[in-house]
């Protein structure tokens, strides 16, 4: 066991010397309103307390584990391949980008590069995944301010995205479409795999924007019931660790494609000098709800932008790193036709041989559509990781929501729990 | 490396022009726009994403309109056939082994046929605990275990859910010309 590290005894919180717990009991006449779990405009199973003043929040404790599943756990039973089955169903509004991740922090703990093939294709499908995800947050949100039509135009294109998983992995909603150094399998075909991606972003993608403009952001109503609510500034986004969206809305410049750049927004990805694809950053100084949905709709041009960039020059080549990098199960027409082959599928099944993993660890993350989701893997050299510990985005923009919402009114929890946009799976693991 | 000044782009909150502040006018484009969309969509318009299932089925569309692409399909499984009609597994154990919801139960014995050594005298597949992930499919050295784009399966109860091997031989005889081995 390579995991040495000891918390700190700074860490050891006494809870019941704790300050914010005491505090809680003592509600003088103030009433108390349970805020879900089971509640349409929590989206998933959250808990918060409300303790209201009148109508106005006075202090909000937000509870959760009520979908803990035991996620996280899972990655110290299956091995790297295996484990980007529950990935995926973590942030379930863009499982395809968790894929991504996941095995993003594989290959870098293992140090097994990429084929130029497969960066590129992978780049497309987080962009997708970006759209998808940003797609759902608006809509939803429109759909928890009342304006149920908005949710159905943003969902229209959306389907358009899962064919394309389906296309592409078989699956449209639980892709499990990456293994370590390449995917499952290669684009079935690439011609038609391209004009379905073009026909999205040129024929949907455009007319559902417009949509949303005029029936939900351009709205007196939507307007009114977002800007000025749950302000974060520049220095609290900081310090509450926020990442994506929520981050820029505040003015927070960061991004993980062009801090930590990754994948094609990397300079030199091919290893023959190609550029960075070429996108901007959306950031906003006002970081309330409003700010935050604006920053969404740009990246989702943004991401538009991105995908036309690379769509028409997918590189030909293999999908999967070379398979003497003993990672990566060889064709099947290798298995049927050579000794060496078949050796090497058996080895990287069967569970007493399996994977020559390294025994390290790392941090690998990626900007997915709700910030920043990372995995730290430990390996210890046996096929599956030692422990696997995820950095769900969810997770820490929910800590802030007490925060954001104290002093508001009631009507505007569900305003700041849209803008979050917050995923219980991913919360709770 | 921070991000440089001309890769941001500066949003702003417009304020609403006076037209939109009055709101009587918004809530007229509003509608004129669920009317676009009430219009388009009218009688299997062209904005219509519906299907309507089981009458119309994503077999008989053509993939680029959002159609089912049977190769790559991963929906119920199927155990093939070699060609003398037996079942193909050589109960290799690699499907049980890679599965990530441990949803295959194979119990192997000696084959009475000449040409391998064992063959699968139990072969289960819990349809309700599996994913359909597909990795038994790349685990498979032999092709003898396949997902098929057969999607549609039900059951009374969750003994049924178990096809046991005859089940997954017929199957591999149901779909077997959707999809050619
Ligand atoms: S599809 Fe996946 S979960 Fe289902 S039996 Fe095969 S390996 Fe197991
Ligand atoms: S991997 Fe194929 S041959 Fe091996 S036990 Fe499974 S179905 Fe049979």
């Amino acid at each position: 066991m390579p995991y040495t590290l000891k918390p700190s005894n700074a860490f050891d919180i006494d809870i019941e010397t704790t300050e914010y717990l005491k505090d809680h009991v003592d509600t003088g006449d103030r009433w108390v309103l349970n805020f879900g779990p089971q509640h349409p405009a929590t989206h998933t199973t959250l808990r918060l307390i409300l303790e209201l003043d009148g109508e106005r929040v006075a202090r909000c404790t937000p509870h959760i584990g009520y979908l803990h599943s035991g996620f996280e756990k899972l990655g110290e039973h299956l091995d790297y391949n295996q484990y980007v089955t529950i990935v995926s169903r973590m942030n379930y509004l863009s499982p395809i980008a968790n894929d991504i991740c996941w095995h993003h922090a594989v290959e870098k703990v293992f140090g097994v590069g990429l084929t130029p093939r497969c960066i590129v294709v992978r780049t497309i499908m987080a962009e997708i995944a970006r759209i998808q995800d940003h797609l759902l947050c608006v809509g939803a949100a429109a759909l928890d301010l009342g304006a149920i039509t908005g949710f159905l135009y943003s969902f229209n294109p959306r389907e358009k995205i899962y064919d394309i998983c389906d296309f592409i992995s078989g699956q449209r909603f639980h892709p499990d479409w990456t293994r370590v150094g390449g995917a499952m399998a290669d684009l079935p075909d690439e011609e038609v795999f391209r004009r379905m991606v073009k026909d999205f972003i040129h024929n949907d993608l455009p007319h559902a924007l417009k949509d949303l403009e005029g029936l939900v952001l351009r709205n007196k109503i939507f307007y009114d019931r977002t800007v000025g609510i749950g302000v974060m500034t520049r220095e609290e986004a900081i310090g509450w660790s926020l990442s994506g969206p929520l981050a820029r809305a505040s003015g927070v410049r960061r991004d993980l494609r062009k801090d930590e750049p990754y994948l094609c927004y990397a300079d030199n990805w091919d290893g023959q000098g190609a550029e960075a694809v070429q996108f901007k950053v959306p950031v906003a100084e006002a970081g309330d709800v409003y700010a935050r949905f604006q920053v969404r709709i740009e990246e989702i041009r943004q991401a538009v932008g991105i995908i036309e960039q690379l769509i028409d020059r997918i590189p030909g080549g293999p999908m999967n790193v070379f398979t003497d990098s003993k990672t990566t199960k060889p064709p099947k027409s290798e298995v049927y036709g050579s000794i060496e082959g078949l050796i090497q599928h058996f080895e990287l099944i069967m569970t007493n041989r399996g994977w020559e993993a390294p025994i390290a660890e790392g941090y690998g993350a990626n900007e997915t559509a709700n910030g920043e989701l990372g995995y730290y893997v430990v390996a210890d050299g046996s096929p599956r990781a030692w422990r696997v510990k995820t950095r769900p985005p969810s997770f820490i923009n929910y800590a802030v929501v007490s925060k954001m919402l104290e002093g508001h009114m009631l009507p505007d929890v569900v305003a700041v729990l849209g803008s979050i946009n917050i995923v219980a799976a991913e919360l709770d693991r | 490396m921070a991000i440089r000044d001309e890769d941001i782009v500066s949003i702003e909150a417009p304020p609403l022009n006076a037209m939109e502040n009055l709101y009587i006018p918004e809530i007229v484009k509003g509608f004129g726009i669920t009317l676009r969309h009430l219009a388009t969509s009218w009688n299997k318009g062209k904005t219509t994403r519906a299907l309507e299932y089981p009458e119309e089925r994503r077999e008989n569309i053509p993939v680029e309109k959002g159609g089912q692409y049977a190769p790559n399909f991963r929906g119920v499984h199927r155990l093939n056939r070699d060609a003398a009609g037996r079942v193909k597994c050589v109960a290799c154990m690699m499907c049980p082994t890679i599965c990530p919801a441990n949803c295959i139960h194979i119990t192997a014995a000696d084959s009475p046929w000449d040409d391998r050594e064992k063959y699968p005298k139990k072969f289960e597949i819990d349809e309700l605990r599996c994913i359909f992930c597909g990795m038994c499919e790349e685990a498979c050295p032999v092709d003898a275990i396949e997902l098929t784009p057969e999607y549609d399966i039900t059951g009374l109860s969750r003994q049924e859910m178990i096809f046991d091997k005859e089940k997954l031989l017929s199957i591999y005889d149901a779909t077997i010309e959707k999809k050619p081995m």
